[in-house]
């Protein structure tokens, strides 16, 4: 018996430590970032564009880029995510046809994000002309969120008690309508944190816009869908893989990771922050 | 009445948009086969695929890519050696020990894991991990443990340690993996959490009732229950890693070489399409290449996405008609 509670209690230990290795070395990289990249953090650098080839000045043109992608990301996926998660959740019932559905949308999630890069690149940039610019980054990153928007949607759907239909189908109402008028609304806190979750990631993301939209060094800001962009992750990449001036360029890098990884984290806590909101006020 | 065709139309766009999905999928296929295809006209499918030489650039050029798919088959596998264990370990933590208060907490970090940006994991393993390789963990390898073993007249162990455990460069495949390990943890955790929690409870409580420990439940009951689920996650996992781009190409060293060692610096595919695209011109045979690398790396990862399906199918089937 002695020696049953013993392994139990060593395995137990084993599987609380790995898991401490693993938020330890999450703390660790924040801490690392953060410690690293305070002191560049200013006004000027959070405002102005970058001098004297890229060895000062700010970061302004490529926060507003990561923005301008983000936005453009949401404006294709959102709309095409909810409906197909309506489709999804409120219209199907089973069949080969769902599930060849299911199994495409879960391959697409699982594409890996420099494959969307180069499809990007054939389709958008050469085939359409659009260039690289920020209409075919903000397309690539789009399509590259949308599995993860329809998950997120569909799993809100699903959150809704039957009840809710069946009651708004009795009053007369017809499925559009409940649709609408029901289960969307009730589902909206969690939707919008599934949203907020994708727009922390494609801030973050570089391999698909490196040759879609992300532009080395342009100091102007964007005045049409066809500009090319200065974005944050790329501005990054760059810096620290162009060997030249990397001693120097240092802190603008560790500045940089700090302002993208605190635009990734107060994303994840809003979002993380309203599911919790609606999920003390749910009176289901 | 009208509103039942109203009705109908409304059904028909919403199939079409989710539909739409589908066509992406298509289109991804489409074109990176229909980019990499002029190459074959001049590179034969064996070469490509088996070539030991990755000289894009050179002339005579050469077009081999086993260097590349072996570096990606080396990161994943040493990333996986590092986080199917902790991964596991984490989701047993979440699902089976941890208080109530405490799973609050780690589940946003998961997902705070998972939505990292890899350029700062990229970026983070260049400026900390590479450093610390060759100032820290080279010497310890190369000096403490054989000067250790040489006091303890191990001579040949101790040779072994000095000749091969060196590091001279820390932008290497353990880099990379390390790294990519960290950002597969999520995917492991959270899919085999998932799988964990679907266990039916009448199972624990007859192993506990029968006199079994709690680690033993879970170990001899729990986990093997949910092994489908847990594969799921890992295939997942590895595919990520297999996919995963600015880490492999900021922490990898980039050589295209067949790596040996894992200290060895190496270029897995997606590495190469990454660093070597902006300097392709269009339709050139490298554009064409790198397309073709896009194709592989489409259809490894698609393979590990099927087994993960395939995984996750016979999981449903053992779980029907047993959740209690």
């Amino acid at each position: 018996m002695n020696k049953r509670n013993f392994s139990q209690g060593l395995n137990f230990i084993i599987i609380k430590i790995s898991v401490f290795v693993v938020v330890a070395f999450l703390f660790f990289i924040i801490f690392h970032i953060f410690r690293n990249g305070i002191s560049s953090i200013s006004i000027d650098f959070l405002t102005k564009p970058p001098t004297d080839s890229m060895t000062r000045g700010g970061i302004f043109p490529a926060i507003v880029g990561t923005f301008c992608l983000s936005i453009g990301a949401l404006i294709v996926a959102v709309p095409m995510g909810i409906i197909s998660a309506i489709y999804l959740s409120e219209y199907t019932k089973g069949g080969l046809f769902l599930r060849i559905l299911r199994l495409g949308i879960r391959n697409l999630a699982g594409i890996p994000s420099i494959v969307f890069g180069l499809f990007g690149l054939a389709l958008f940039v050469i085939k359409f002309g659009f260039g690289s610019s920020l209409l075919s980054g903000s397309l690539t990153l789009g399509f590259l969120i949308l599995p993860t928007i329809i998950a997120a949607t569909e799993e809100a759907l699903r959150g809704i008690p039957q009840d809710f239909r069946e009651a708004s189908l009795a009053l007369g109402a017809t499925k559009v309508q409940t649709i609408f008028k029901v289960v969307l609304p009730a589902a909206l806190s969690n939707i919008v944190t599934g949203i907020l979750l994708s727009v922390g990631r494609v801030a973050g993301e570089t391999a698909p816009i490196m040759f879609t939209a992300a532009a080395f060094y342009k100091p102007a800001l964007p005045t049409s869908v066809f500009d090319e962009v200065m974005a944050l992750p790329y501005h990054i990449y760059t810096l620290a893989t162009e060997g030249t001036h990397f001693e120097q360029t240092l802190p603008i890098q560790y500045g940089t990771c700090l302002v993208l990884l605190a635009l990734v984290v107060l994303m994840d806590i809003a979002g993380i922050w309203i599911r919790l909101k609606a999920r003390k006020s749910k009176k289901w | 009445m009208g509103s039942s065709l109203k009705e109908k139309i409304y059904k028909n766009i919403f199939l079409i948009v989710t539909a739409f999905s589908l066509v992406i999928l298509f289109l991804i296929a489409l074109f990176l086969f229909a980019e990499a295809l002029p190459l074959f006209k001049n590179v034969s499918l064996i070469d490509f695929l088996f070539g030991k030489m990755w000289y894009p650039t050179m002339s005579p050029h050469s077009f081999g890519i086993l260097p590349l798919i072996l570096a990606s088959f080396y990161v994943s596998f040493l990333s996986a050696i590092i986080s199917i264990p902790l991964g596991i370990a984490f989701a047993v933590y979440l699902s089976e020990l941890a208080p109530k208060g405490i799973k609050e907490v780690l589940k946003p970090l998961v997902e705070l894991i998972s939505g990292f940006p890899s350029v700062v994991l990229g970026f983070f393993g260049m400026v900390v991990i590479a450093p610390w390789m060759t100032n820290k963990l080279s010497p310890f390898f190369t000096e403490t443990i054989p000067n250790f073993l040489s006091f303890l007249h191990l001579s040949y162990l101790s040779n072994f340690f000095a000749n091969n455990l060196y590091i001279d460069v820390g932008l290497n495949i353990t880099s990379a993996s390390i790294m990519l390990a960290f950002i597969t943890i999520p995917t492991i955790a959270s899919l085999s959490e998932d799988a964990l929690y679907l266990v039916p409870r009448t199972y624990k409580e007859a192993s506990l009732s029968l006199g079994a420990t709690k680690w033993e439940t879970i170990k001899k009951i729990v986990l093997p229950a949910a092994s489908s689920g847990i594969a799921t996650a890992v295939m997942l996992g590895v595919s990520r890693a297999m996919g995963e781009t600015m880490i492999v190409l900021m922490t990898c060293g980039g050589a295209s070489m067949i790596p040996v060692r894992p200290f060895d610096p190496a270029r897995p595919l997606p590495a190469a399409i990454a660093a070597e695209m902006g300097e392709a011109p269009y339709h050139s045979l490298h554009y064409e290449a790198l397309f073709g690398i896009g194709a592989v790396l489409f259809i490894l990862t698609l393979i590990f996405n099927i087994l993960s399906d395939i995984a996750r199918t016979q999981g449903e089937k053992k779980m029907k008609g047993k959740s209690v």
